[in-house]
């Protein structure tokens, strides 16, 4: 008999127990105010994230805006404009000559770092050159963000498929490196570059380029 | 008969002239690189610098795990500047969130990454000495290194990798004693290092081996997009602690220090001048520092970053450090690129070493501060 009240007496303790869990957690019929009305209860805070107060363009940033829109018009397209930022996108046909101008007449002159962004569901894959300048005392907080963008392929074929766009190596020398990471991280082909070869990826990798976001990391 | 190649393969043809060299993977030193370097005779025809021996996707990591789990892995490139690497990591987070850091926070953390600065450069000069086969410039500095580490395991409570900056601060206050520590051992540290410049510095073969060898010039110092020592080497006053200064750094007083030569003697001196800056730094900066008060700002639990990027950079041992973080309102990041010094130094090697003599190969190749791993990420 004594075995029974044991029996109960657990029983009797899951009960309270998902009792208590019910109580915590979020039932499924709520609408959204309510469930924002739900979890202020219990002392948890929905408000966003990233509080989004709009801040002042700074004039410095502005007027080299100014000067790059001016000569390229619609080709290119002002993303932002920040302290010290500034960002730019701009067709793949358009990339040299715009890159040329940022040279000569923005005077920034080297690469600090060129990164490939895979977006799958647009079907493209994004390039950033990164620019700074050590010549120009003016420019020595500036980072210049050039993008474009690149068709992307479901099966990938690097060197021999669609995504592929002019080098800048000709304009920036400082991007020969940065340039073969790419092609080998995300595919992405650069015509002119005298030495596109495999970097950091083994000579016989035989997968997908991996930084792209259908390669998987196993058990993840 | 002609041979289908998988991709990335060449067939090569031999010269009985040229003699091709693999120097490496095996490092001596750090993280494994390999050079391809063709010689005749004892002239360098040709290097082709072949790195990725440790390349271990820190990037794609990033991009599995949230904003804070992303920390104690995102220090692996360089356990010896682990603060340094952290640092555009933690700036680049706040930005993207919208958090303020407490005032006292700022100051520790610039300690915290001058301090590493030191024990990465003390590592990179013991290394350097073995090189040259100067053995005692091995034993000093590997040994002066203590102190600093010392000095970061109790601020930190680990040797080597610290995590110690978080995004919002620190991950803790400093002990009670820790002031009157530091300066006592930065004290002693300025008194010995200044012993450095007898026994290495003014070394007639030392001096031989490195002066007016494997010249960078300035223009190309810029043109190849160099960072760091290499760069200052070469004449151009550069330095991201002074041209885009972070958290408290306009604050403190220090030089940075610049050199014409662009040889390897000047690349190896850069850094060793650069610890007396970093002293500087750090009894300014225990002298400024508000005494109390809180040094983390409490973080959401899980955060989510909003749709927009930022690039932020640093000054490391190795030149500058930037981050570009790519956000799509998830807990983890899109996309993260480390841009780091190494990587961006390594374009020197094959300009540097044609037409160098091959003994003078690891004078040039370990000048440029170059970190295997951490080029490799």
């Amino acid at each position: 008999m004594s075995s029974g009240t044991e029996k109960d007496e657990v029983k009797d303790t899951t009960e309270e127990h998902s009792a208590n869990s019910d109580d915590t957690s979020r039932p499924d019929s709520m609408s959204k105010d309510e469930a924002i009305k739900f979890y202020e209860t219990k002392g948890l805070d929905l408000s966003p994230d990233v509080p989004t107060k709009p801040k002042p363009i700074p004039e410095f940033e502005k007027s080299m805006a100014d000067k790059i829109s001016s000569k390229f018009g619609d080709a290119i397209h002002i993303d932002y404009i920040r302290s010290d930022r500034i960002r730019v996108t701009t067709k793949r046909e358009n990339i040299v000559d715009v890159a040329k101008f940022i040279r000569d007449e923005l005077r920034y002159d080297h690469a600090e770092s060129v990164s490939g962004v895979d977006y799958p569901d647009s079907r493209e894959i994004e390039v950033v050159y990164h620019l700074g300048s050590y010549t120009d005392e003016k420019l020595g907080r500036q980072i210049f963000a050039l993008a474009t963008r690149v068709p992307r392929e479901d099966i990938p074929n690097p060197g021999s498929d669609t995504t592929r766009m002019p080098s800048l190596r000709d304009v920036f020398y400082s991007v020969e490196f940065h340039e073969r990471e790419c092609f080998e991280m995300f595919g992405v082909y650069f015509e002119g570059h005298p030495d596109m070869r495999r970097l950091l990826l083994p000579e016989d990798w035989a997968d997908i380029p991996p930084f792209r976001k259908d390669f998987k990391i196993k058990g993840r | 008969m002609t041979t289908q190649l998988p991709p990335g393969m060449h067939l090569e043809t031999v010269d009985d002239k040229i003699m091709t060299l693999n120097v490496g993977p095996q490092h001596p030193g750090s993280g494994h690189m390999r050079l391809i370097i063709k010689v005749d005779g004892d002239y360098i025809v040709s290097c082709d610098p072949d790195p990725g021996y440790v390349h271990r996707g820190e990037e794609k990591m990033a991009e599995y795990r949230n904003y804070i789990q992303n920390i104690p892995h995102l220090e692996r490139p360089v356990i010896h500047d682990s603060s340094n690497i952290l640092y555009p990591y933690c700036l680049g987070v706040e930005e993207l969130l919208g958090i303020e850091v407490p005032e006292r926070a700022k100051y520790i953390r610039v300690i915290a990454a001058e301090l590493n600065r030191c024990v990465y450069i003390l590592y990179w000069l013991a290394i350097y000495g073995i090189f040259l086969g100067h053995s005692t410039m091995f034993m000093w500095p590997a040994g002066d290194r203590e102190l600093f580490i010392d000095l970061l395991e109790a601020m930190s409570g680990a040797r080597v990798t610290h995590a110690y900056l978080v995004p919002g601060g620190v991950r803790n206050d400093l002990p009670s004693n820790f002031e009157e520590r530091c300066l006592r051992q930065v004290a002693y540290f300025e008194k010995r290092l200044k012993e450095y410049e007898d026994i290495f510095y003014q070394n007639p073969l030392l001096k031989a081996r490195t002066e007016g060898s494997g010249i960078l010039s300035r223009t190309d110092a810029i043109r190849l997009g160099t960072t760091g020592s290499v760069l200052r080497a070469s004449g151009v006053d550069f330095d991201v602690r002074k041209k885009e200064p972070y958290d408290v750094y306009e604050n403190l007083d220090f030089q940075t220090v610049v050199m014409k030569e662009g040889d390897s003697y000047a690349r190896s001196r850069i850094p060793y001048l650069e610890m007396f800056e970093s002293c500087r730094i750090i009894k300014d900066a225990l002298k400024k520092m508000p005494k109390s008060g809180s040094v983390r700002t409490k973080l959401k639990p899980n955060p989510k970053g909003g749709n927009d990027e930022v690039y932020r950079r640093v000054e490391s041992g190795r030149g500058a450090i930037g981050y570009y973080i790519v956000s799509n309102n998830r807990p983890e990041p899109y996309r993260v690129k480390i841009s780091v010094g190494s990587f961006r130094n390594l374009i020197c090697m094959p300009y540097l070493l044609k037409g160098e003599k091959l003994g003078n190969m690891p004078a040039v190749y370990w000048g440029l501060n170059y970190w295997p791993v951490e080029a490799d990420r």
